[in-house]
């Protein structure tokens, strides 16, 4: 019973923390009968929360680098996003530029570092 | 059979999206992720296709993963998830017609995610509204099976590749996430909440502090929201 439990408990946590938290503003959209400000302020404070936490989990991802990540070293990884983000910038915002470049800067970065 | 043609004109338009690139990246990274911090390729897999939404898979893996409490999780999820609503909002009228049932909406507003919501508001209006809730689930599909086949490359390409390239792979995470939300900045209020959440989120993990990373959202959010207005009120 409880080893069932211990198996179902990642897929419990993944519906009620990850799945119901998410698609009820799905839902909400659905019922919502009226058109919604995109400029309203309680919008505008909302994105800037959603995206300061992600940003905050990017930002921790980088720095307390999970598995294999691990290996290499933190100045590398932070350099590797400070070159791709300017690379992103200088291309003109193209993502896939700031991506390749930052993982380019990463790999050699790695490679340099042994 | 008309349904079936505009299903399959979705797929089309879907494998021609841009945001299949995007989405092969976002996923092969979160694949990779939810492989080394130690979740089943089945949970990596059911996660993908219920949440549908990659900021919401990656707060939820990397959250779940480490230390966070499950308080804490589910905040970040619900404020990080708000966003959806006026998606789902803004596009219900383009698939809407007076035949329309209720229960046709939901799949489509399950797919709902900026992807879907960006090229909705593109491609729809060239679309016969009578088509366009097939034509948006063929979409979705098409979007969905490439993220089910990305996150599944990432996570055996996690655990088969050396190790200098799996790094490689994990750092597919930040990298796309930081861009994609550089690029859907459009306010001072946004920008500056991604660069002051990047700045505050290490210094209160680095302090220790509880719930480290909804009080840096909430904090970094809602400086870039005053800071955002006291411009306008100037303006």
């Amino acid at each position: 019973m409880s080893a069932a439990f211990g198996d179902l408990a990642p897929y419990l946590a993944l519906v009620l923390l990850g799945f119901l938290p998410n698609e009820i503003w799905r839902f909400f959209g659905l019922i919502v009968a009226h058109g919604i400000d995109e400029r309203s302020d309680t919008i505008v404070w909302v994105r800037a929360v959603a995206t300061a936490i992600l940003a905050g989990v990017i930002a921790k991802i980088v720095l307390f680098a999970p598995g294999t990540l691990a290996d290499v070293p933190l100045t590398i990884r932070v350099g590797a996003v400070i070159i791709g983000f300017g690379a992103f910038l200088a291309a003109r915002r193209s993502v896939f530029v700031g991506v390749a470049v930052g993982e380019i800067a990463l790999m050699t970065g790695a490679w340099a570092a042994g | 059979m008309v349904d079936r043609r505009a299903f399959l004109g979705g797929m089309r338009a879907g494998a021609k999206s841009v945001f299949l690139w995007l989405l092969l990246g976002t996923y092969l990274g979160l694949g990779a992720l939810a492989h080394d911090l130690g979740f089943s390729l089945t949970w990596t897999l059911v996660a993908t296709v219920l949440i549908w939404a990659g900021p919401t898979q990656l707060i939820i893996t990397s959250m779940l993963g480490t230390s966070a409490t499950t308080v804490e999780i589910a905040i970040a999820v619900t404020l990080s998830a708000v966003r959806l609503l006026p998606m789902v909002v803004s596009l219900l009228p383009l698939l809407r017609t007076p035949q329309t049932r209720f229960r046709q909406l939901i799949l489509p507003a399950h797919l709902t995610a900026v992807s879907l919501w960006v090229e909705g508001q593109r491609l729809l209006p060239d679309i016969a509204p009578a088509n366009r809730v097939a034509f948006v689930n063929g979409f979705g599909a098409a979007l969905t099976i490439t993220a089910v086949v990305a996150v599944l490359s990432g996570y055996f390409m996690a655990r088969e590749l050396p190790t200098a390239l799996a790094s490689a792979l994990l750092f597919l995470t930040p990298l796309s996430f930081m861009m994609s939300l550089a690029r859907n900045s459009r306010h001072l209020a946004d920008k500056l909440a991604l660069v002051l959440g990047l700045l505050i989120a290490p210094v209160m993990a680095f302090y220790k502090v509880e719930l480290d990373i909804l009080w840096s959202g909430l904090l970094a959010g809602t400086l870039a929201f005053f800071a955002w207005r006291m411009r306008r009120s100037r303006a």
